[in-house]
């Protein structure tokens, strides 16, 4: 095997390779989408995030418009502050809602954002000031079983009358 | 006490000491082995064709095996994975369990083991047979450092074909999962790739595999270039050296995956 | 005009580990120009001599001086610009197997020297020439027989044109002719360039047919030197057992074993 030989399985081999890590960038992985598109960061405070984890999307009407960046705890006021990265393509007004939400009926959670009326737009390290905690399934179950708990005794109550 | 009972079991320790101090003084020779390997790359970097010549032998060569391999774990992944998510109605997120797995894990793990047994043993009986019939004598009378011009390019071969290899291996793998989730079984191709697409992340999948896969590239090279280096030059000490090369760096690699994924995959909330 | 020997050997001792000396106090000398003899039988030192010789072993008592420095305390530059003026020819020829017998030539000249391939090809041309092996020049080691691959390592340790050639053992499994040559070519090669040959071997007939002086080792000490006539004629008993082949003398036939009644176990009938 002369050398030019090497040199050019060599060379199709490094090609192959970095195609391959390139197909698994942008097939494979999110890199086509808008990691290097400019952003604006907002942050919103939460009685309860659920499940809701970094790099959750932030989805208005459906469409992601950002992801979730860094989730604290604010020792003072005992919620959770969520900073959320979005998309300096889209603008929102400053009373726009921020709910957790979950994808499907177990699925991941992500933040929904409700576009409100106000004239001016948020700007980058505002606060929103209305959001809409997590659903926990416990306390969803377990108020279920209250108010089943409560018809029941109604019920019981009414032919007693 | 049974006086030969303790002398026995004295000696056990003791046997059990030595292996484990000769074990740590050998690691230490490594390091050092690594370390002036890597200071006098110079003519491996330079005389570059040096070093192509031996990505030719570690990587090219390795192709075959990797491409294949890669793309039956894919297909295996894809049917395994089908068979347990379809009972929870999430079929359609095959592709992100084949390409999460493959990205994250299969590709640098298992193309490390590849290389490990293909390139890595080659190695290893390549440099042990070169001392056992003198010839790195003969290059050191010459005047010729053998660590520099024989030892050095071997190592920036593996190191570089090594991340080549494993995105080669997680791309099959993908193609493989394609092929059996969506072409064979029947899942919808368009959910196949966004659902893939949107989990999985450039900087923390991706990124994170190959910087596993160069890790591994050192790991292995490193060993097979030593365990050559300091084969006992008879047959059966470069049939040994070899077999530690592949035993030793299997383990490296499963440990030190562990370890890298619990530095980087951390996820969620953990802080 | 007396120079001073290319080698001199001044007392030196040395062992691979502490517990057992391979050489103790080996005085030897070897002047300019000269074909020099180390024999003695396998295990005696002889080896590790030409080692120490090659500075690729330190003696640990005495010093050797090799063309001119002492092989002590050399930083790597130094030791590698004198391993430059000298050639090794090792048992088994130890030629790279990945490469042709024209580039196996080729490669200290490579290595060493900055010149333009058509010069390069000349030189080694001749010096396949000189160990008559020019037509071989693209074949593989692996194609050759053990006496032409013996041949291309010698014209691979002469590529630099060395003051000082080593050989370790040369004769060893070689068939008279290639014998023939070889013997033929280290005078030859001696005398063309001007330079200094030492020989390890246990050939002695042929080599105290080839050399100008020889020493005999045995257990690590030189025991008996001469010029090849003084030595066929000595009386030394080691000397004369070696040179004339006698099974029995100072080196017993047989290797020290208890009564050979006991271990037959006729005592105890």
């Amino acid at each position: 095997m002369n050398r030019s030989t090497i040199d050019l399985w060599v060379g199709i081999f490094v090609a192959a390779g970095l195609a391959g890590l390139l197909f698994l960038a942008l097939k494979v992985g999110n890199l086509a989408s808008f990691s290097t598109a400019q952003t604006y960061q907002v942050d919103a405070k939460f009685a309860n995030i659920g499940g809701l984890k970094i790099r959750a999307p932030i989805k208005s009407a459906g469409v992601v418009v950002g992801r979730v960046s860094d989730v604290r705890f604010d020792n003072e006021s005992y919620e959770a502050i969520v900073r959320m990265t979005l998309d300096s393509a889209y603008q929102f007004p400053r009373d726009t809602t921020a709910k957790i939400l979950t994808s499907g009926l177990l699925g991941e959670q992500y933040v929904g954002l409700e576009a409100g009326g106000d004239g001016v737009m948020l700007k980058n390290g505002d606060r929103l000031r209305l959001t809409q905690s997590a659903v926990v399934l416990e306390n969803l179950i377990s108020q279920f079983l209250f108010n089943k708990a409560a018809e029941g005794k109604d019920a019981a109550k009414e032919p007693a009358k | 006490m049974n006086l030969p009972m303790v002398a026995a079991l004295r000696s056990r320790l003791e046997a059990l000491g030595s292996t484990f101090t000769s074990a740590i003084w050998r690691l230490g020779f490594a390091s050092r082995f690594l370390g002036y390997l890597v200071i006098h790359s110079g003519t491996a970097l330079r005389r570059f064709r040096l070093t192509v010549a031996e990505i030719y032998f570690a990587g090219v060569l390795s192709l075959i095996i990797i491409l294949v391999s890669g793309l039956f774990v894919g297909m295996v992944l894809a049917l395994q994975g089908y068979d347990t998510l379809q009972r929870f109605g999430a079929s359609e997120s095959l592709g992100v369990l084949v390409a999460l797995s493959l990205v994250r894990e299969l590709g640098p793990v298992v193309a490390g083991l590849l290389f490990a047994s293909r390139a890595g043993s080659a190695i290893t009986a390549e440099i042990g047979l070169m001392k056992a019939t003198e010839q790195i004598s003969a290059m050191e009378m010459m005047a010729v450092d053998p660590i520099a011009r024989v030892v050095a390019p071997r190592f920036w071969g593996g190191v570089l074909s090594m991340p080549l290899l494993a995105a080669l291996f997680s791309a099959m793998g993908v193609f493989g999962g394609y092929l059996v989730g969506v072409q064979l079984i029947g899942v919808d191709a368009g959910a196949f790739w966004s659902q893939m697409q949107a989990a999985v992340d450039v900087r923390q999948d991706i990124l994170n595999g190959v910087i596993k896969s160069v890790v591994f590239g050192i790991a292995v090279t490193w060993i097979s270039v030593f365990e050559g280096y300091d084969a006992v030059p008879t047959a059966e000490g470069v049939s040994r050296a070899t077999t530690r090369t592949v035993v030793t760096s299997s383990l490296a690699i499963l440990a030190l995956d562990f370890v890298l994924t619990a530095l980087m995959f951390t996820g969620g909330n953990a802080r | 005009m007396q120079q001073s020997p290319i080698v001199e050997i001044d007392r030196i001792s040395f062992g691979y580990d502490a517990a057992r000396p391979v050489l103790r106090e080996v005085s030897v000398s070897i002047p300019r120009g000269s074909v020099v003899g180390i024999m003695g039988q396998s295990g005696c030192g002889k080896t590790t001599l030409l080692r120490i010789i090659a500075a690729a072993y330190l003696p640990s008592a005495g010093t050797a001086t090799v063309l001119g420095r002492a092989t002590s305390g050399l930083e790597r530059d130094d030791l590698y610009a004198m391993r430059r003026k000298m050639g090794m020819l090792f048992q088994f020829g130890a030629l790279f197997t990945d490469l042709s017998v024209y580039e196996n030539v080729a490669f200290p000249l490579r290595e060493h020297a900055r010149l333009p391939e058509d010069m390069l090809r000349d030189l080694v041309m001749m010096k396949l020439q000189a160990v008559g092996l020019r037509g071989a020049a693209d074949l593989m080691p692996t194609e050759l027989s053990g006496g032409m691959a013996r041949r291309v390592a010698l014209a691979r340790s002469i590529a630099l044109d060395p003051q000082l050639i080593l050989y370790d053992e040369p004769f060893t499994g070689l068939d008279p002719i290639s014998f023939g040559v070889i013997v033929r070519l280290i005078r030859s090669l001696n005398d063309s360039l001007g330079a200094t040959s030492v020989i390890v071997t246990h050939d002695v007939q042929e080599a105290l047919g080839v050399v100008d002086y020889v020493y005999f080792m045995a257990a690590g000490r030189v025991i008996a030197q001469g010029r090849p006539d003084e030595v066929r004629k000595s009386s030394e008993p080691f000397v004369d057992q070696f040179v004339n082949g006698r099974p029995d003398g100072p080196v017993p036939f047989h290797y020290p074993a208890p009564d050979y009644g006991a271990d037959l176990e006729l005592a105890a009938a």
